[in-house]
């Protein structure tokens, strides 16, 4: 089963059966946005509070698999209280994580990844996702869904 | 006394040499397609090795060779669902989807204006279900949705008013979610009465419970060739002679005019009318192989083999998982195919079909092409166990087994 333990690590486990930051905030002055996976029906409300260029607050809403869950769970957790850089930084950061690589990478390429998972703390523990290709699109939904409400925030 | 033997099947199916993370491939998912047996992929190898050529055109053997071989096909798939005007009532199209878009953009457009009713149902596959909404934003015609009852089955309680106003009935053999077998004939006598004509998506149905056209009385007729142990590429729209003969063309191009000069052009008649440019000729030669396939195996044999295999599979999973594995489906093999939708409480479809995919066992999970149906029932995805003719009680075996891990693995 060693495919499977690099896919359901403990914390994503963790993050699914008791996620993080869910329900809603009050709109306004909190901005509502939604994703959707039309392929698997998975859904994502996001309601962000930003103040003075500072993610003050978020809450997550909607349903989805264990590794859509998780990862919204840990992004929440990891972007709550940062500052519009750094949330920026992060949802790069986690889409750097996710891009298969064709070829093996240089030992300088390496090493920045290594890094760049440090910097990212628990959410490394979605990295097993890129052996699934198919499941990608999960783990990258509630991280393209905050871009998106960033995006319409002008921030 | 029957000859049928699954395991025979299983042999002559290549793809069941693959092993998947070192197990034996346990394939449940002939709903979504089915596996092709050795004689289908050497017909169609057989026909590009040996006579491979355009259709209707050249003079010279391997043409002929061609032709004969794709109306062969044609002349198969009349015998095999019963046409009764013969080959000339067979149009070959991309899948079942094609000859719904054909159906509603030909027959539909010219018939089918405000204050027409095209009557659908909540079990419908998308198929069956969009391409009467885009009518709807042309023509103005009302799309009305036959309920599902709670215990799966279509609503047929307000059938006569459901009716009212109806010149088309659309409906589904058999539902690719719940794996429900609708009474066909007994909705084409009732749509009948009321004037309306009967289409049928037999897109599950014709490999897992037959499909005869004259038996059944309906009008029109769609199928996937890759679901009834075919290639991919190629399905079959049927409908009477002289409804044929009515429907303007659909896509234009060479083969399907009598005639193209610089003011127009005149269309050509019978099927041809609707199989513009090459058609899929390998592709045909294999569906034609897969239905001589079927038929040499006994449809009746297959039926009665995935309904003993559905009856026991039903009765396992109740008495194992009892409370924590839900079938989104007929709890009796009455009137009911070999799909078994699941919905495992506190594991996402995604989740199980993932484990699942660790013991080698394929099923499909999500919404299956029927959002509708999984509104209706709250659901947003199922994981979707399904049996073909090579299937074996040694299949729901490892089901059960990679359900439990699933099951013990989220807790």
């Amino acid at each position: 089963m060693s495919n499977l333990d690099d896919l359901y690590r403990e914390i994503i486990l963790d993050h699914y059966r008791s996620p993080r930051n869910r329900g809603q905030l009050a709109t306004p002055p909190a901005h509502r946005v939604e994703g959707f996976n039309p392929l698997c029906g998975d859904e994502i409300t996001i309601d962000l509070l930003v103040d003075d260029g500072v993610l003050v607050d978020l809450k997550l809403s909607g349903q989805g698999c264990s590794i859509s869950q998780a990862s919204s769970s840990l992004m929440s957790v990891a972007v709550k209280g940062k500052s519009r850089d750094d949330v920026r930084h992060a949802i790069a950061s986690f889409k750097e994580m996710m891009l298969r690589h064709e070829s093996a990478l240089s030992d300088d390429e390496s090493k920045n990844q290594v890094a760049r998972l440090r910097e990212l703390g628990e959410i490394a523990a979605l990295q097993g996702v890129v052996k699934f290709p198919v499941r990608i699109k999960c783990a990258t939904l509630a991280w393209n869904t905050l871009a998106q409400g960033l995006d319409e925030l002008a921030l | 006394m029957s000859n049928f033997s699954a395991q025979r099947v299983r042999a002559e199916t290549p793809e069941f040499l693959r092993v998947i993370n070192d197990h034996p491939l346990t394939y449940l998912d002939s709903a979504a397609s089915s596996l092709p047996p050795r004689a289908v992929i050497e017909a169609m190898s057989r026909y590009y090795e040996l006579r491979h050529a355009n259709v209707h055109r050249g003079v010279y053997q391997t043409a002929n060779e061609a032709t004969d071989a794709y109306e062969g096909a044609r002349a198969t798939i009349a015998r095999f669902i019963n046409a009764p005007g013969g080959a000339d009532e067979i149009v070959f199209t991309k899948n079942a989807t094609e000859s719904f878009n054909l159906l509603a953009k030909s027959w539909g457009l010219a018939n089918l204006g405000r204050g027409d009713v095209v009557l659908i149902s909540e079990m419908e596959h998308h198929a069956n279900i969009v391409p009467w909404f885009q009518l709807r934003e042309v023509t103005g015609v009302e799309v009305r949705f036959l309920k599902v009852t709670d215990d799966y089955r279509l609503d047929l309680s307000t059938l006569d008013e459901d009716l009212a106003g109806v010149k088309l009935l659309s409906i589904t053999g058999m539902s690719n979610v719940l794996g429900t077998i609708n009474p066909v004939r007994e909705l084409a006598d009732a749509a009948h009465r009321h004037g309306a004509l009967v289409a049928m998506d037999a897109a599950q149905s014709v490999a897992h419970a037959g499909l005869d056209v004259t038996a059944l009385d309906v009008d029109f007729a769609a199928f996937s060739g890759h679901k009834m142990l075919g290639p991919t590429g190629i399905g079959v729209f049927w409908t009477r002679q002289e409804i044929l003969a009515a429907m303007p063309p659909f896509l234009g191009g060479g083969g399907m005019i009598a005639d193209v000069r610089t003011d127009g052009y005149r269309p050509a008649t019978g099927p041809s009318k609707f199989e513009a440019g090459t058609p899929p000729i390998a592709e045909a030669v294999g569906l034609g192989t897969a239905a001589r396939y079927l038929e040499s195996l006994g449809l009746d044999h297959v039926v009665a083999h995935e309904t003993a295999l559905t009856a026991d599979a039903l009765t396992r999973l109740a008495h194992h998982f009892a409370g924590r594995v839900h079938v989104i489906g007929p709890a009796t093999t009455q009137a009911r195919g070999g799909v078994i939708s699941l919905d495992v409480e506190g594991v996402h479809a995604h989740d199980v079909a993932q484990v699942l995919d660790e013991f080698g066992v394929c099923v499909r999970p999500g919404h299956h092409c029927a959002k509708p149906l999984m509104r209706r029932f709250g659901l947003a995805a199922t994981a979707r166990a399904s049996f073909g003719p090579y299937s074996l009680t040694a299949d729901t075996d490892v089901l059960i087994e990679a359900l439990e891990h699933a099951v013990k693995l989220f807790g």
